[in-house]
């Protein structure tokens, strides 16, 4: 966290005042602060791109997304209310009926941040009917595994490939309920990409995993087993206050 | 590689013939490319170019063009992936898309697809063994007020019943030699000779504003060009202008931030894209008077100190190409396009139309601006608005066709003039485009501020169950509130207006609107993307007559998460068909629950179909919950 400097600023988000500088969003300055607000679209490393719409917050009494809003002086955030925590658990329902996410066999439970926000937000009983979608899997590189069923859409190695890896491996592909992940060329193991690329590295769910590293971290003893989601951020401000 | 691409039926047309040399697809990118230029922002014009001439976008014309614009197949794929006019695999020679809305489908379309089916041996939504004819359905085209409505190809058929098709069919595969491949945009050529190839006027009342026909053209620009740029902001604001296309936002307060954006560039651009059901005045504005847009474009151009114009124009509308084409031609002609325009020293402006490829969201600005870009039209997050940082992150002021109309008469008679008409907030006429149960449908320029009532009566439709005004995002209103009026303060409308009578199903009608927002649903947030698909299935279950009363209140409580949370208008408009339905026709929702506490959504017949296609037996001692 850099020192606040001349031009820093004060914001307050539910009620507490968060030091904000020019050119961060609301996000950036809450996660600096050790405030944390829900999100699964932004990577602190990657452009935000506002799809999961989870880090809406009211922003002066207007909803807008905490990760894509520039912070300004004086503004009014509301973040952990009733209802903006019900619509986050809302989306994450969404997420969980439009994929095939079966948490007790995927090797990324436990790491994974969807799973992670399911429990942090209250999610119990799915609430939506499944879609069952037919979705790719994609085996063909030697090191990276795709599995489309856990796609959630959030872009997170399309724009890690483009912007870090300058690889461009991944983009969108249809539109609406129909939007899929899409490989360059159609086969990623004719892909440039390398297991060790940040858009290897970036994906929230299990779609996009390392091959034959899935199992070294047993269940039970894995980043969201060990603390709820958001914890290191929150982390952040408890030790700022002391 | 997934479901989007693979909608065919199974049936796989034909690939397409069309030049004659031995590798004419590889010829013909790469004449489209040396054409446009190899330019990524000129992408639509790129791949609209390869498919009118080669049928579909195929996976080598794709890596072609990645290639020549330095990108990779996967970033032209996600574009050319995103518009439902452009085709990923081979389609017949004549794709053949009706028009799906309530109107069309109270007025035959239904009909008028079984005879389609019939005539050319393919089930809707295939392509014929021949591989002349694919036939799909489309969100509305803006025929609403001579439905059935459909395209061919570029060309437009209204007025379509059952005993047309076989006529329409026999023209069309007697052109099998010549011209194989359909031109589009704009076949003049495509159209002759067709039955039905026939756009109606559709202007039934015209009024004293945008349609006054007692100035002497150009009278508005001539005026605006003697005046300081300052100036003309000023008179819009006085006027008190505000958007046409729906929103209302003030134009003179766009403007001014637009101008005030610091930039090597600013841009204008003309919102044509006309996607909201219903609606069809910009269709007859382009038709009727064409110059009097590109009058107030080319006075926005002057008063923002923008060299370039740019008109957005919705696929379905790619018939008014050449005409359009024509008339700017003229104009620069007559110098009031190109350098020192309309005679003013310094001023260079001229105007480039840009084709749209079927996509409901690019109404939406910021999407509009993504996809002049070259890109999918996915909306972008605000701020940075457009007016700030809007095409090619340059200031952009993105104003509907009807807008610039006013600001050229405006510009004529004065912003006093003006704001005479219409109510306090809402100042002005407005073009109403009207269909549905009414005996004259077409379009009506009407003060702000006339009352639902009021209006009936003009159109001739008394007795109406039901007006939906604002197209599907905006109200069903129900009779008790015929007395409310249409302005921006009370209902507004970007000009549809669609008449139901007595005898129409309003919740199969607010279904029909809800399947249309899950179509167009662009995908990128999750609230639009998967609610409006759930929002749709919640309706079919209560259609279903299996929905209880903790089924309705799931469903209000899922419309209020899509409001709240979608990302663009799109989202954020799209549960209003159910929400209005709900508070305004409660008692129908009412006369379709259960009481039970708990029926599910599929009978055990349903959930187990699958299972007992594939063993050839059904199961014993079970009982269908149902």
């Amino acid at each position: 966290m850099s020192e606040p400097g001349a031009l820093s600023f004060t914001i307050t988000v539910d009620g507490v005042e968060v030091t904000a500088t020019p050119g961060q969003t609301i996000l950036e300055a809450c996660d600096a602060a050790g405030v944390y607000i829900p999100r699964l679209c932004y990577h602190p490393d990657l452009e935000p791109a506002g799809h999961c719409r989870i880090c809406t917050c009211k922003i002066d009494g207007r909803r807008s997304s905490a990760c894509t809003m520039p912070a300004v002086r004086g503004m009014v955030v509301e973040s952990e209310t009733p209802e903006l925590n019900a619509d986050r658990r809302t989306l994450v329902e969404m997420l969980f009926v439009e994929g095939n996410h079966f948490c007790p066999a995927c090797e990324k439970s436990g790491d994974c941040e969807l799973q992670a926000l399911g429990y942090l937000l209250g999610m119990t009983a799915p609430a939506f009917p499944y879609q069952w979608p037919q979705r790719e899997l994609d085996a063909s590189h030697p090191d990276v595994f795709i599995d489309r069923n856990r796609c959630v859409l959030c872009s997170r190695c399309i724009r890690a490939s483009r912007d870090v890896d300058g690889k461009s491996v991944f983009g969108f592909d249809g539109r609406g309920i129909h939007m899929r992940l899409n490989v360059d060329g159609g086969r990623l193991g004719e892909t440039a990409l390398a297991a060790a690329d940040k858009a290897a590295q970036v994906c929230p769910v299990g779609c996009i995993v390392i091959k034959r590293t899935g199992y070294q971290t047993p269940y039970g003893e894995r980043t969201f087993d060990q603390a709820p989601i958001g914890s290191d951020i929150a982390a952040v401000g408890k030790g700022a206050k002391t | 590689m997934d479901g989007s691409r693979s909608e065919d039926g199974g049936n796989t047309a034909k690939p397409v013939n069309s030049a004659t040399g031995t590798d004419p697809e590889h010829a013909i990118v790469g004449s489209v490319l040396d054409a446009v230029g190899a330019d990524r922002t000129r992408l639509m014009d790129i791949v609209q170019g390869i498919q009118h001439r080669v049928g579909h976008l195929s996976d080598a014309a794709i890596g072609m063009v990645a290639a020549r614009l330095g990108l990779h197949a996967v970033d032209v794929e996600d574009m050319a992936s995103f518009y439902s006019f452009l085709n990923r695999r081979p389609r017949g020679r004549y794709h053949i898309r009706l028009s799906k809305t309530p109107v069309s489908l109270m007025k035959g379309a239904a009909e008028v697809a079984a005879a389609f089916s019939a005539a050319v041996g393919t089930a809707w939504g295939g392509t014929s063994q021949d591989g002349d004819f694919t036939l799909e359905w489309t969100s509305d085209i803006g025929m609403a007020d001579q439905e059935p409505a459909a395209l061919v190809n570029g060309t437009v058929l209204t007025d379509l019943a059952p005993a047309d098709v076989d006529a329409i069919v026999a023209t069309l595969r007697a052109r099998r030699v010549a011209n194989t491949i359909p031109l589009f945009p704009g076949s003049d050529a495509e159209g002759a000779g067709l039955p039905k190839a026939r756009v109606g006027a559709s202007l039934v009342q015209p009024g004293p504003v945008v349609f006054a026909t007692d100035v002497a053209s150009s009278t508005g620009l001539m005026a605006a060009l003697a005046r300081a740029p300052g100036e003309i902001i000023q008179e819009v604001t006085k006027a008190k202008l505000r958007g046409r296309g729906g929103a209302g936002f003030p134009t003179g307060l766009k403007w001014k931030l637009c101008r005030q954006s610091i930039s090597d560039a600013h841009h204008v651009v003309c919102n044509a894209d006309e996607g909201e059901p219903g609606t069809f005045k910009d269709r007859v504005l382009l038709t009727q008077i064409p110059d009097v847009v590109f009058d107030g474009m080319t006075i926005a151009g002057y008063a923002l100190g923008a060299r370039h114009g740019l008109v957005y124009l919705r696929g379905e509308y790619a018939y008014l190409w050449n005409s359009l084409q024509a008339v700017l031609q003229e104009r620069r002609r007559h110098g009031l396009l190109g350098k020192n325009a309309g005679g003013r020293e310094g001023f260079d402006f001229d105007i480039r139309i840009q084709l749209g490829a079927g996509a409901y969201v690019c109404g939406e600005e910021s999407s509009l601006i993504e996809s002049l870009e070259g890109k999918r039209g996915a909306p972008r997050d605000r701020p940075p608005f457009p007016t700030d940082r809007g095409y090619l992150q340059q200031p952009t002021a993105v104003d509907n066709v009807e807008t610039f109309a006013c600001v050229t008469r405006i510009m004529e008679r004065g912003s006093e003039w003006f704001a005479g008409f219409g109510t306090r907030e809402s100042a002005g006429t407005k073009l109403l485009s009207v269909s549905g149960d009414c005996p004259r449908p077409g379009v009506y320029e009407v003060p702000f501020g006339i009352t639902v009532n009021a209006f009936l009566d003009l159109v001739g439709a008394p007795d109406a169950a039901f007006v939906q005004v604002g197209g599907p995002s905006g109200q069903a209103v129900a009779p008790k509130d015929f007395g409310r009026q249409i302005a921006f303060e009370d209902l507004s409308t970007g000009g549809s207006v669609m008449v139901f009578g007595p005898d129409r199903d309003v919740l199969g009608i607010a279904r029909q609107f809800t399947e249309f927002f899950a179509d167009e649903s662009c995908g990128w947030c999750t609230p639009c993307r998967v609610g409006t698909t759930l929002l749709k299935q919640s309706l079919d279950k209560l259609l279903g007559d299996r929905a209880t009363l903790a089924d309705i209140a799931a469903m209000e409580a899922l419309a209020g998460t899509v409001t709240r949370m979608s990302r663009c208008g799109l989202g954020q408009t799209a549960a209003n068909p159910i929400l209005t339905t709900m508070r305004n026709f409660p008692q129908l929702y009412e006369a379709r629950l259960r009481p039970e506490r708990f029926v599910s959504r599929v009978t055990m017949e349903e959930a187990l179909a699958e299972a007992v296609d594939v063993q050839g037996r059904r199961p014993t001692g079970g009982e269908d919950t149902a």
